[in-house]
């Protein structure tokens, strides 16, 4: 463990407390529905362009090598594309990692 | 709507949760003993804000402001659908158990209730139970698992959580085309960050909320959603 505990307690504390903050605040008082377009298009954007942020270019350093990374990035995108769910592109993003390393072994 | 009819309702979610907190878990265990990542699904039940959330706590150059900024972004769609589930709610759904049961409120559980015709709290609470319970012990045994396994399985499921949010955006990208600009924008920022040696001294925490809020923006402001009814933003 890298972080001593009261620095994690107080991370756990920001962190539970802001997403309860989110949650609990306009669930409590806010009755109304949010009219703005351009406010609710940023908002149902937000969450693809956090995910895709968080993926590229950091799954490329997810391994031990730059080439599995790679190469289960690509394997992903097209198990998604062919309509696989999570848990069967999560499957298949692992395997890639497992197979390409073999792969390297044997080379 | 009964607890019971909740929790049966709750029972696919609960088990999609199980897996994703599993590499949650496996993710975390590379830094923290399983106690401590399991705490953290415990208090927060999001995903993606989870995750920045461990990348922050591990990130030598992380602070608590960043911490709160980048919570409170990623998680700020929450704020949304709240809204929108507030009109939803029958009437004995008071103050305290807004506040006790606001913490269900997660993309998913979201969803189901919006199908409803009312919401009452007894539901809310049926339909959080299995996917909280999914969330945490899904969370636990993928950080044993994490600490037990082989390295080169623990290497391979190291681009699990990689591989689910991949499953998330791209069938988002298939059926709405702006998505893709959207999507194109944040992941060449994102490089950027990581490979511009000017901008790779920004913290993992700030270059996630910049990356978002900009593509985010610029796609809001060119592509704008239809409003729809009755949901509250994406799923």
């Amino acid at each position: 463990m890298n972080i001593d505990a009261q620095t994690y307690v107080i991370y756990l504390l920001v962190m539970a407390g802001v997403t309860l903050f989110l949650r609990a605040v306009p669930f409590i008082l806010l009755r109304k529905k949010l009219k703005s377009v351009f406010w609710s298009s940023f908002l149902a954007y937000v969450p693809y362009t956090v995910l895709s942020a968080m993926t590229v270019p950091a799954i490329f350093f997810a391994t031990d090598s730059r080439i599995t990374g790679i190469s289960a990035l690509v394997t992903a995108v097209i198990a998604s594309l062919l309509g696989g769910g999570l848990v069967t592109v999560a499957v298949v993003s692992c395997l890639t990692v497992l197979g390409v390393d073999g792969l390297l072994l044997v080379l | 709507m009964s607890y019971t009819q909740g929790v049966k309702d709750g029972l696919p979610i609960g088990l999609g949760y199980f897996a994703v907190s599993f590499s949650f878990g496996i993710a975390g265990s590379n830094f923290l003993s399983w106690p401590l990542v399991t705490l953290i699904s415990m208090t927060n039940l999001t995903s993606a804000g989870q995750f920045a959330g461990l990348q922050i706590m591990t990130d030598a150059a992380g602070t608590f402001i960043e911490m709160a900024l980048a919570t409170f972004f990623i998680n700020l769609r929450y704020s949304l659908m709240a809204i929108s589930l507030s009109q939803k709610v029958s009437p004995d759904f008071g103050t305290v158990k807004r506040l006790l049961l606001a913490t269900g409120i997660t993309d998913e559980i979201f969803a189901v209730s919006m199908a409803q015709k009312s919401v009452t709290p007894i539901y809310f609470l049926g339909l959080m139970t299995l996917p909280y319970i999914g969330w945490s012990s899904g969370t636990a045994v993928g950080a044993i698992c994490g600490e037990i396994l082989p390295a080169m399985v623990t290497n391979a499921l190291g681009v699990a959580l990689y591989g689910m949010f991949i499953a998330i955006v791209v069938p988002q990208m298939k059926v709405h085309k702006p998505t893709i600009f959207a999507v194109a924008i944040a992941v060449a920022l994102s490089c950027a960050f990581k490979f511009v040696p000017a901008l790779s001294c920004v913290s993992v925490g700030f270059a996630i909320i910049i990356c978002a809020l900009v593509a985010s923006l610029l796609a809001a402001a060119l592509f704008p959603m239809q409003l729809e009814d009755d949901e509250g933003g994406a799923k």
